[in-house]
């Protein structure tokens, strides 16, 4: 029997692993990815949360216009993000994370 | 939905995650993410969520995979090779990980309403048809309901634009200054030029 539980735990484990990704990793195009799947595991709560909280016995679709805003705005930011990255890598002529320190001071 | 096939995809998108996250190949990065995507598209199917599923699939496993695909190429990034190590990012990463997902078991776990599955929580499709309100005015929505169909993205399109139509203008908004932003970005300054 699969539960609302599973799928909440399928997805804290896609953010967990998103977020150790954040983490570990040196390289800003992997950490850009691991940002991908976080944003997609927090769908794949919503959806769940969605389907199992039924409106007069459909699901509840102000939370799938929230996945839907929450798509779009990770497109545009995926676009922004990697024109920066472009842009980092023309001056730095590198795409690790500690190449960039300039704010240190 | 089989039990197994909830797992067989779990695993699918739990697996090809953790290869991006260990993989030292930017470019099997990307298509593990890809294939991640999929998996994941496949749950969002498992929900009776049809048309989040396949936005997700055009979106993230076919326009922003080819864009990241598309940069590692134009940037021409090797695999990091014999590349040392450093242990104090990877043990912090691992250990947040393992808090953050023992503390969602532990909150599923003890919640009521994580226990509510497709059998004790059914979609009531012809019994809604007469309560969706305003979306009654639609004839093929109705329709659809009557017939035991479920018309997701019909629904999911009278939501958008009957409660949130200036949220819908204020994201294509977001996506035009980000396309702005986006050549702005990527233009090369003529006078910096050497």
């Amino acid at each position: 029997m699969i539960t609302l539980g599973h799928y909440l735990v399928v997805s804290g484990m896609l953010f967990a692993l998103g977020l150790a990704g954040v983490i570990a990793r040196r390289n800003i195009i992997i950490v850009y990815m691991c940002l991908e799947m976080m944003l997609s595991a927090a769908n794949l709560a919503l959806v769940g949360f969605s389907r199992y909280h039924l409106v007069n016995g459909l699901p509840d679709y102000t939370a799938q216009s929230l996945v839907f805003f929450t798509i779009t705005v990770a497109a545009a930011e995926v676009a922004v993000g990697l024109a920066i990255i472009v842009a980092l890598f023309r001056t730095k002529q590198s795409v690790d994370v500690e190449s960039v320190t300039k704010l240190q001071g | 939905m089989p039990p197994l096939l909830f797992y067989l995809l779990a695993l699918i998108t739990l697996g090809f995650g953790f290869m991006v996250v260990t993989g030292r190949n930017p470019v099997s990065c990307a298509l593990s993410l890809a294939a991640c995507f999929v998996g994941l598209a496949a749950l969002f199917l498992s929900l009776d969520a049809y048309f989040i599923g396949v936005i997700q699939i055009l979106v993230y496993a076919g326009a922003v995979m080819v864009l990241f695909l598309f940069i590692i190429m134009l940037l021409d990034i090797k695999a990091e090779e014999g590349r040392k190590l450093s242990f104090a990012p990877i043990i912090s990463g691992v250990l947040v990980a393992v808090l953050l997902v023992m503390q969602i078991i532990t909150v599923v776990s003890s919640s009521a309403i994580a226990n509510k599955s497709s059998t004790n929580t059914p979609l009531a499709l012809t019994e809604s048809a007469g309560k969706i309100g305003r979306a009654a005015a639609l004839p093929t929505i109705t329709n659809d309901l009557k017939e035991g169909t479920l018309p997701d993205a019909k629904l999911i399109g009278f939501t958008l634009f009957d409660q949130y139509g200036f949220h819908l203008q204020v994201v294509g908004l977001l996506l035009l200054v980000g396309t702005i932003g986006v050549v702005v970005l990527s233009k090369r300054e003529r006078s910096s030029a050497p």
